[in-house]
């Protein structure tokens, strides 16, 4: 039933080219939108040991849009997050089924390389988690491990750039030597966020970013977000539907391990379809 | 969809809200707990202080002499009709000369009125037996003094060493003592002429075992001490390292693994002889390896310390917060790179912990080595680590074994070298420590 949205499940295309299918909701001002799919996931199902956490999911992430995933805590939100850059992989007992493709590519495929798919998918988890290194190491980390730079000058443009998206840089420029660990809360994660981007994923995904953070930080990283949606695909997890509202295009809802219903934020907001979405994002539960 | 249900809202109180007891007496109570508390934990602090100060204290009180030696002046005649006749100052002649004659005639011109054999035999042991190869050494290194008399320090006799030390009391009739009076007189006027002086002890650093105490030096077991825990060190922390790590990071979890760690943890128990009978039979047994040689050593207290490491390395993996690891995969490094970028360095200060626990045992060690050979009586330095040698904790054995005065302070002072030792060797791990030690 839930599959009965809006989206056309196209075949990846070359991005940008596909013509704007939705309105954007009242902030959008820039780029119209793709609605090409980025990730396609179908019948996925997820077990921890005997348990099964995800029971057939099918969603479409599409290219350079935020899409956000909400639903009550437990319903598996970021067990599918980290299907999708197979950071699953290295819990023990932890077993996978169905299709994930990025750009049609089956990422389960066992030929497919761990390293470079987790090099395509970036991740930003919810506590904000530097490395016990300087700021500077953190950042290049990622670009020095793939061989990304050629010289020292590249390497700094890569982490100045970063940080620069990441709206730290301002903040840091003078202790890039510093650690990582000596910085705020806020701080620490848009170096997260930095330390994501600076290995030029494709998609970025955040499992409850801001949920450390307090509102002032978290505005920051909503308005980074939503900069961020130009050059990337990102799906982000939130406990907070006004995050979710905020800076998401499209919003899908989880309910003890199901994707109940997904589309358009402003749709699953205003008028959705399912009762539970009804009542989960009314506030009587979860 | 009829599954779904609405929890309620907040569930009826079945009970009556209870208060927190806050009268001052149960406050009280709880300050003098703490109180109470602390108090045990100073008390238990200073009895292992003052345990270990008594320790310090009795074997410094009882080594530090070691340290200093009493030597004896005499007027050396090298006469040329002694050492070299033919005046050929071939080396081989010069080393078969009878050098302890010129010594004895010296001390006999010293005292002309000590004439009966068995006083002069007595005399004689004012300077030790070992005198003679020191000139020897000095007419090897310059046969020019040939048939001149020089004033040479020499070592004296260990119990004349004993009694200027104060350890011979004078006060104890002369049946109970090792020296007769007539001994302390002689020692007495050489003192009063002036030659007899007490130095600093080179020698006991600089030599190897004697037989003779006042020229038993510690530098044999204390450069095979250290032969044999460099190779522990080169052998056992390197494996012990790479086994945790393997078997914590990339070893699935099965019932061998289970099995492995299991007899990890029981070879942690075994007694250390049981190590010392195994490298008997399989170093020097099947593989032929030599016998009382630090490479031994060294194999078996790395098999004696491989558990050890193994436990805190593996100890110290997994107290590395999974947050790091998340976030080394989150940006596509492999798990080697994890392993090797977060994983071991956030896990050095726990590995050089356990590493200091399992060298300092392992330094400690002399049951395994007896049963390998290295409590032979080796006068050489050892120079590789396949040479004969014996190490630290063993010559204090032997020393302690053995029935000269003299030893007893030579004992302590050995232990005092293994004391400094073990401190060298745990501030240099406690240094590698710090310098990995960050903060998250
Ligand atoms: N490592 C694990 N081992 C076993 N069960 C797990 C593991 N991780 C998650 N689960 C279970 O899978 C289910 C989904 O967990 P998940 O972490 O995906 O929830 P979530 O939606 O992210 O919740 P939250 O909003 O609280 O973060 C839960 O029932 C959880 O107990
Ligand atoms: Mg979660």
């Amino acid at each position: 039933m839930n599959e009965a949205t809006s989206n056309t499940a196209t075949r990846p295309g070359h991005h940008g080219v596909a013509a704007p299918v939705t309105v954007a909701s009242g902030k959008e001002r820039r780029a119209p939108l793709s609605d090409a799919t980025k990730i396609h996931s179908k019948d996925v199902c997820v077990f921890y040991g005997q348990k099964q956490a995800l029971f057939n999911v099918a969603l479409d992430i599409p290219e350079r849009q935020v899409t956000a995933l909400i639903g009550p805590s437990g319903c598996g939100k970021s067990t599918y997050l980290r299907c999708l850059n197979r950071m699953n992989d290295v819990i023990e007992g932890c077993r996978v089924t169905g299709t994930i493709a990025l750009d049609g590519e089956n990422i389960y495929d066992t030929k497919l390389d761990v390293v470079m798919l987790r090099a395509r998918i970036g991740m930003v988890f919810q506590k904000p988690n530097p490395f016990p290194k300087s700021i500077y190491d953190n950042v290049a980390y990622g670009p020095r491990i793939h061989g990304m730079s050629e010289s020292k000058a590249d390497l700094d443009d890569i982490v100045h750039g970063s940080l620069e998206r990441a709206g730290l840089w301002n903040e840091v420029k003078d202790r890039l030597d510093s650690p990582g660990t000596g910085l705020s809360g806020g701080q620490q994660q848009r170096l997260c966020i930095a330390r994501a981007i600076a290995v030029s994923p494709e998609v970025i995904l955040m499992d409850e970013p801001c949920s450390a953070l307090d509102p002032i930080a978290t505005a920051k990283i909503e308005e980074l977000i939503d900069e961020l949606r130009e050059n990337y695909t990102i799906i982000i997890v939130t406990h907070s539907m006004q995050q979710a509202a905020r800076v998401s295009q499209k919003t899908a809802f989880f309910h003890l391990g199901n994707l109940v219903e997904w589309g358009e934020t402003e749709q699953i907001f205003t008028s959705p379809r399912d009762e539970r979405t009804q009542g989960y994002i009314t506030g009587r539960f979860g | 969809m009829t599954d779904f249900t609405m929890p309620s809202v907040a569930g009826t109180a079945t009970t009556r809200l209870r208060k927190p007891d806050l009268s001052p007496g149960r406050i009280s109570r709880r300050y003098a707990a703490e109180r109470r508390f602390r108090l045990y934990g100073v008390l238990a602090v200073s009895l292992a202080m003052v345990m270990l100060a008594l320790l310090l204290v009795s074997i410094v009180s009882k080594g530090y002499s070691a340290f200093m030696q009493t030597r004896i002046n005499l007027d050396i005649a090298f006469d040329a009709q002694e050492i070299d006749p033919q005046n050929t100052h071939d080396p081989a002649v010069l080393k078969a000369a009878n050098y302890t004659a010129l010594i004895r005639k010296a001390l006999s011109a010293q005292f002309p009125d000590v004439t009966e054999r068995i006083d002069r035999r007595r005399l004689y042991d004012v300077v030790s037996n070992g005198a003679d190869l020191q000139l020897m050494k000095m007419v090897l290194a310059n046969p020019a003094i040939i048939g001149t008399t020089q004033s040479v320090s020499l070592l004296a006799g260990d119990d004349f060493d004993m009694l200027n030390k104060g350890r011979i009391s004078r006060d104890v009739p002369e049946a109970e003592r090792v020296l007769s009076d007539k001994q302390v007189g002689w020692f007495d006027k050489l003192q009063s002429a002036g030659r007899v002086h007490y130095a600093f002890n080179t020698d006991f650093l600089t030599s190897g075992d004697s037989r003779e105490p006042e020229q038993a030096g510690i530098l044999g077991a204390l450069v095979g001490s250290l032969l044999t825990m460099i190779t522990t060190v080169v052998l056992a922390l390197p494996l012990g390292v790479m086994s945790a790590i393997y078997l914590e990071e990339f070893a699935p979890k099965n019932r061998l693994t289970d099995i492995i760690e299991v007899n990890i943890n029981n070879l942690a128990a075994v007694p250390s002889i049981v190590f010392g009978l195994l490298g008997l039979a399989v170093f020097l047994g099947f593989f032929g390896l030599p016998r009382s040689a630090p490479l031994v050593g060294g194999l078996v207290l790395s098999l004696m310390t491989l558990p050890t490491v193994i436990i805190a390395t593996r100890t110290a993996v997994k107290a590395v917060p999974p947050s790091i690891r998340e976030a080394a995969y989150g940006v596509g490094a492999s798990q080697l790179q994890v392993v090797l970028h977060h994983v071991l360095p956030l896990a050095t200060p726990g590995i050089m912990t356990g590493a200091i626990i399992g060298l300092a045992r392992a330094l400690g060690e002399s049951a395994p080595l007896l049963m390998i050979g290295m409590v032979a009586f080796i006068v050489d330095v050892p120079h590789s680590i396949v040479d004969p040698s014996t190490v630290l904790p063993v010559q204090v054995y032997l020393w302690a074994d053995s029935p000269e005065r003299a030893f007893v302070e030579r004992t302590s002072a050995g232990i005092m070298v293994l004391l400094v030792f073990l401190v060298l060797m745990n501030a240099a791990a406690i240094f590698v420590r710090r310098r990995f030690e960050r903060r998250w």
